[in-house]
């Protein structure tokens, strides 16, 4: 056997890549790839058929991972995404729709969306990067920015008290809530295993390092740096108070599966609620989209 | 194109006491839409409520959004998941959604938004009527593009243009408005809904052939990409970047040339085929009234007063807003005396109007700022004026 037929070089996630789009945009050192790696692992384990699985993104260096990505996907306008996925998933019930998109665009111009996606438990995944700062337009102070830390927009250092998602997201109603960093690859991709397998409006946080900008803006040296930073300080706790999950600047960073509760879901509870006030007059609202056919 | 009849299940046939709200609603459902994702706002209210209450014993979702912003956004992703998808709105939520109309404009996503004009800006008035959207319409989100726009004048018209608007939608891709106003919308009317085999639907251009030659944008003879939904296995990608015809984004002068020329003249080039006219006595006319939606209704009082006067008066509705009807304005414009613009807002179509006459006929504005339709002597008034 020649030397070359034993070491095809592979990327070994390659066949959910849009490989005619590679090289990707992200800085050397960013941890979305990580992340993407994770998602990757976790369809491939959970043996979905992938034909049924939509990725939606929004805007900013996550919001990218839908042009990378290579099932049915779209990069929608910044904010939106889980708008947009409302919609995909209630037209087509059939598909499993994972949101993959960042903080700024999910929780600071699409809070609104967010929280009333978890309010009405649709069937959704949403993993969102954390990174602090709004990275593609430069670094500016983010709904997420940890007090004290400097941003473009917030020279002096940041003032605003911080969004924790976690918490957000278990007072909205999500039905699952977890967080792990970028350092945390193994579990991250058990979170969006599970979130995959499961029914219900799942949040993943995952916090990454922004060596470009958050980083370098607060001399918190490279990627490395970060990854030390997250291993040294990040704490696994399964089920924590969420009211508990505060991230302050270069602080304990609490991860761990925090929040995971059956209840109907969006259209399971619109077709539970219609067929007993409705009776036969209810046209069940089903999982096979009969448009096409 | 492929046409279907409509499904009975949708269908309400029969002669009905509607308003025009109501009549939008019972026009979507016949022409086969199946999601409707809304936010409530006077006075389009009732075309959501008719809608949440008929679609359960039709087959199909009612969402109320938490905003416009959210609505027009799950209308993009469910056209994309394979539905026929609307919503309804007036000023204050149109100005909200026009973020995402240029994402639908620019993924090609046909879907149909109804908006019940009241007076503006801002809250203005929520309960009295206007039609100072219309520019709004044609240029209300940024960057070039080009939309369809309706405008109905009873509850009948709004059923059945709500029908041309979906078929329009689907044809050319494209987001297609039914732009009429809160004397419409809550005028009630005899309004006759036909057999479902009467109605005829424009099938989504669905695409057949083999995945790997699958496009998103790659144009077909008749200039229109086909389209696929999520979920059947071509594992495409689309975007609201600058995008080639994979769906691809790309960034330079080049490719935005291509996206966007293409996305004006669908439109553009296929004026004469989408632009609908009621016209009245326009080849012995002096002076021709241009109005649209209830004003007509209004002018027609005026029209036969000066009629009557024996002065050669001629008509032209504007059932198609957008795109303007351009080419045929200009050809009259050197026929006629005058033109006569009354519309209830401070100067809207009547730019339009003044644009393709040219300078070659006369054009007098009758504006009316909003909360009230026009008294129809102050028409009769501009007609008398412009064949002084």
């Amino acid at each position: 056997m020649k030397a070359e037929d034993r070491f095809e070089e592979r990327n070994p996630i390659e066949d959910l890549l849009r490989m005619d789009r590679i090289p990707h945009i992200w800085c050397p050192g960013c941890g979305i790839g990580t992340v993407v790696t994770s998602f990757a692992e976790a369809l491939k384990k959970s043996e979905l058929d992938l034909d049924k699985v939509a990725v939606v993104s929004g805007i900013g260096c996550t919001g990218r991972v839908a042009g990378y990505i290579k099932l049915d996907s779209f990069h929608t306008t910044h904010g939106r995404p889980v708008a947009f996925a409302t919609g995909l998933k209630l037209a087509n019930p059939e598909l499993k729709v994972v949101v993959f998109s960042g903080d700024g665009d999910l929780a600071g111009i699409g809070g609104n969306h967010l929280i009333h996606a978890a309010r009405r438990n649709m069937d959704l995944v949403v993993i969102c990067v954390n990174n602090f700062n709004y990275a593609m337009t430069g670094g500016q102070v983010a709904a997420t920015t940890p007090l004290e830390a400097n941003a473009s927009t917030a020279p002096y250092g940041n003032f605003e008290f911080p969004f924790s998602l976690p918490f957000l997201m278990e007072a909205a109603g999500a039905t699952y809530v977890a967080r792990w960093t970028a350092l945390h690859l193994r579990r991250v991709t058990m979170s969006i295993m599970e979130a995959l397998q499961r029914k219900g409006f799942s949040f993943i946080e995952v916090i990454t390092p922004c060596v470009t900008l958050y980083a370098r803006r607060n001399r918190l040296g490279d990627g490395l740096n970060l990854l030390r930073y997250y291993y040294d300080n990040s704490e696994i706790h399964h089920g924590a108070d969420t009211r508990l999950l505060d991230i302050s600047f270069q602080g304990k960073i609490v991860v761990g599966k925090f929040v995971e509760k059956d209840k109907p879901t969006f259209l399971d509870a619109m077709n539970q609620h219609f067929t007993r006030v409705l009776g036969d007059d209810y046209q069940l609202y089903g999982r096979i989209n009969n448009d096409r056919d | 194109m492929k046409k279907v009849k409509a499904d009975p299940k949708g269908v309400l046939t029969g002669v009905h006491y509607l308003d025009g709200d109501y009549a939008i609603a019972e026009g979507a459902l016949a022409a086969g839409c199946r999601f409707f994702a809304g936010y409530p706002i006077t006075p389009s209210t009732e075309t959501a409520e008719r809608f949440a209450a008929r679609i359960p014993k039709v087959g199909g979702v009612f969402i109320q959004m938490e905003d416009e912003l959210g609505s027009i956004a799950a209308l993009i992703g469910a056209v994309w998941g394979g539905k026929k998808a609307m919503t309804v709105t007036s000023g204050p939520g149109f100005s909200l959604m026009q973020e995402n109309i240029g994402l639908a404009c620019m993924m090609e996503t046909p879907l149909v938004i109804a908006n019940v004009q009241r007076g503006g800006p801002s809250t203005g008035l929520p309960t009295l009527t206007g039609q100072q959207d219309i520019m709004q319409a044609r240029w209300g989100s940024h960057g070039d593009y080009e939309i369809i726009a309706l405008s109905p004048d009873s509850p009948q018209e709004c059923f059945d243009l709500t029908i041309e608007a979906f078929n329009l939608a689907e044809i050319y891709r494209v987001p297609t408005f039914i732009m009429t106003d809160e004397c419409v919308g809550h005028m009630h009317e005899k309004v006759v809904i036909p057999p479902a085999e009467e109605i005829e639907l424009v099938e989504r251009k669905w695409y057949t052939g083999p995945k790997e030659e699958y496009f998103p944008y790659k144009l077909d003879k008749d200039g229109i990409p086909f389209m696929v939904k999520a979920g059947d296995g071509y594992r495409f990608h689309t975007t609201g970047l600058t995008h080639d015809e994979r769906g691809y984004p790309v960034i330079n002068a080049e490719c935005q040339d291509w996206c966007v020329r293409h996305l004006c003249d669908k439109i553009r080039k296929n004026a004469d085929k989408i632009i609908k006219l009621e016209e009245d006595e326009i080849d012995t006319a002096e002076v021709i009234v241009i109005s649209y939606g209830i004003t007509s209704r209004v002018a027609t009082r005026a029209v036969q007063k000066a009629r009557q006067q024996g002065i050669k008066v001629g008509t032209i509705r504007l059932i198609t807003v957008w795109p303007f009807a351009e080419k045929k304005i200009r050809e009259l414009a050197s026929k006629v005396g005058a033109f006569v613009v009354p519309e209830i807002n401070y100067g809207q179509i009547v730019y339009e109007v003044e644009r393709c006459a040219g300078g070659q006929a006369k054009v007098i504005h009758v504006p009316h700022c909003g909360g009230w339709v026009h008294n129809p002597e102050d028409i009769y008034n501009a007609i008398k004026e412009a064949v002084k």
